[in-house]
């Protein structure tokens, strides 16, 4: 690999610190994207800011009708966690299913989340249920955090703490995972909470995003049933060496379905 | 830019100034010679590099050696007992058969270690998805199963 800085952060002030001084800073949580990004020279920062002694970033909690993921927690430790198996089964079964039983004892949320990549499991779980990222600066919306393909609302500098979950009364989260990868070729979130239904998919289009016509259709009747007559349009999806555009479309459907059904089980 | 690292290897302290840039898993082999852990894809897919970091697996390849500063890494070399015997784990592939040419059994056995420490008691299934992040080039998985579900059973002292 090429040469650069590395910093290990004490506190999230020293963090923002280190990095604001850097010519090219990127912050270092489990690596898991972002060593493999410098090794094939995808990223190449002049400085890497590690979180990883940073404490605070670190825990679940949960508070009154929402539960709380710090930043720097593993993608195991959120599967195996008690308060998100009893409170949002769903997020639990998605974390559980992220990468392989390596990367996930190594990756992290606030990781995943920060890079974005359209086929990642996270992104899903954000929006569909209505999540808050929580920065060192405030607090920002999913619907208004994921802008585009590796894009957030994130401003230099700025570093994720955390993200809000509400508890939904149900959810179910289903991926069609790339054999190899076990990225999303379409992953479908769909969750029925205090602010209705909301339907997320990742991996089929450049970046997160919603289906309204199936949250409509879900809100008159919560079933499997109610997404028959639903299509949804593959004029703006992804199409690739594994799956065409037409081929995520339908898939997306399906998957969804199954998304209502495993959220019924629930 | 070198930078000092301490670390646990296998029990012993270790304290070496490495590049920033340097991986785990050269750390580990280049600099202790501690050649058990392999190389396979340098991509965090194939699982060949499998170490323990605090008691965890993870792909050393994919991991910056500064990232194991202060912990306590474990690598095949550590996991039998000092009288030189092998690990249950080692003994139940050997006993299966459940390695051809080899090169993937390191990350194997150290994959197998950790997830039995969580599922003592794994059926085949479960073994099989506990194992998606590891390899095996040469062969089917039946008898690296079969090991593992042997290997569980040892570890938990029944016969």
């Amino acid at each position: 690999m090429y040469a650069f800085n590395y910093h290990k952060a004490s506190s999230l002030a020293d963090a923002a610190a280190k990095l604001g001084a850097a010519a090219d800073g990127k912050l270092l949580a489990g690596g898991q994207t972002l060593i493999a990004a410098m090794k094939l020279r995808l990223a190449a920062p002049s400085d890497l800011v590690d979180l990883a002694a940073i404490g605070e970033l670190r825990g679940i909690k949960v508070d009154g009708s929402s539960l709380t993921i710090g930043a720097m927690t593993t993608h195991a430790a959120v599967a195996a966690s008690d308060d998100v198996r009893g409170k949002i089964p769903a997020l639990a079964h998605l974390a559980e299913g992220i990468g392989d039983r390596m990367v996930r004892n190594a990756g992290t949320l606030g990781g995943s989340v920060a890079n974005n990549d359209p086929a990642a499991d996270y992104p899903a779980a954000l929006v569909g249920l209505g999540a808050t990222v929580v920065t060192q600066k405030r607090r920002i919306a999913a619907d208004d955090f994921f802008r585009g393909m590796y894009e957030t609302a994130l401003e230099t500098g700025e570093i994720i703490t955390g993200v809000s979950f509400p508890i939904p009364k149900r959810a179910g989260y289903v991926k069609f995972p790339n054999p190899a990868s076990r990225y999303a070729i379409v992953g479908v979130f769909v969750a029925e909470g205090s602010a209705g239904v909301r339907v997320a998919v990742t991996g089929a289009g450049p970046s997160v995003f919603r289906v309204p016509a199936m949250e409509k259709a879900l809100s008159a009747s919560f079933s499997a049933d109610a997404l028959k007559s639903v299509s949804v349009d593959a004029s703006a999806l992804n199409g690739d060496m594994h799956a065409s555009a037409e081929y995520r479309a339908h898939l997306v459907s399906v998957i969804a379905r199954r998304a209502v059904e495993q959220a019924l089980g629930r | 830019m070198a930078v000092s690292l301490s670390l646990t290897v296998n029990g012993k302290p270790v304290t070496a100034s490495v590049e920033a840039r340097t991986l785990l898993v050269d750390f580990l082999r280049e600099h202790l010679n501690l050649t058990g852990t392999h190389v396979g894809c340098d991509t965090a897919q194939c699982g060949a590099c499998t170490v323990h970091l605090d008691g965890k697996a993870v792909k050393a390849c994919n991991l910056l050696a500064l990232q194991a500063q202060g912990s306590k890494v474990v690598t095949i070399e550590g996991v039998s007992p000092a009288d030189g015997s092998l690990h249950p784990m080692q003994a139940a592939f050997r006993e299966h058969h459940g390695l051809q040419c080899g090169f993937c059994t390191p990350g194997m056995v150290m994959s197998a270690i950790d997830f039995v420490g969580a599922n003592p008691a794994p059926n085949e299934t479960q073994v099989r998805e506990a194992l998606d992040g590891n390899l095996c080039r040469c062969t089917g998985y039946h008898n690296i199963v079969q090991s593992v579900i042997a290997g569980a059973k040892a570890m938990r002292g029944t016969p």
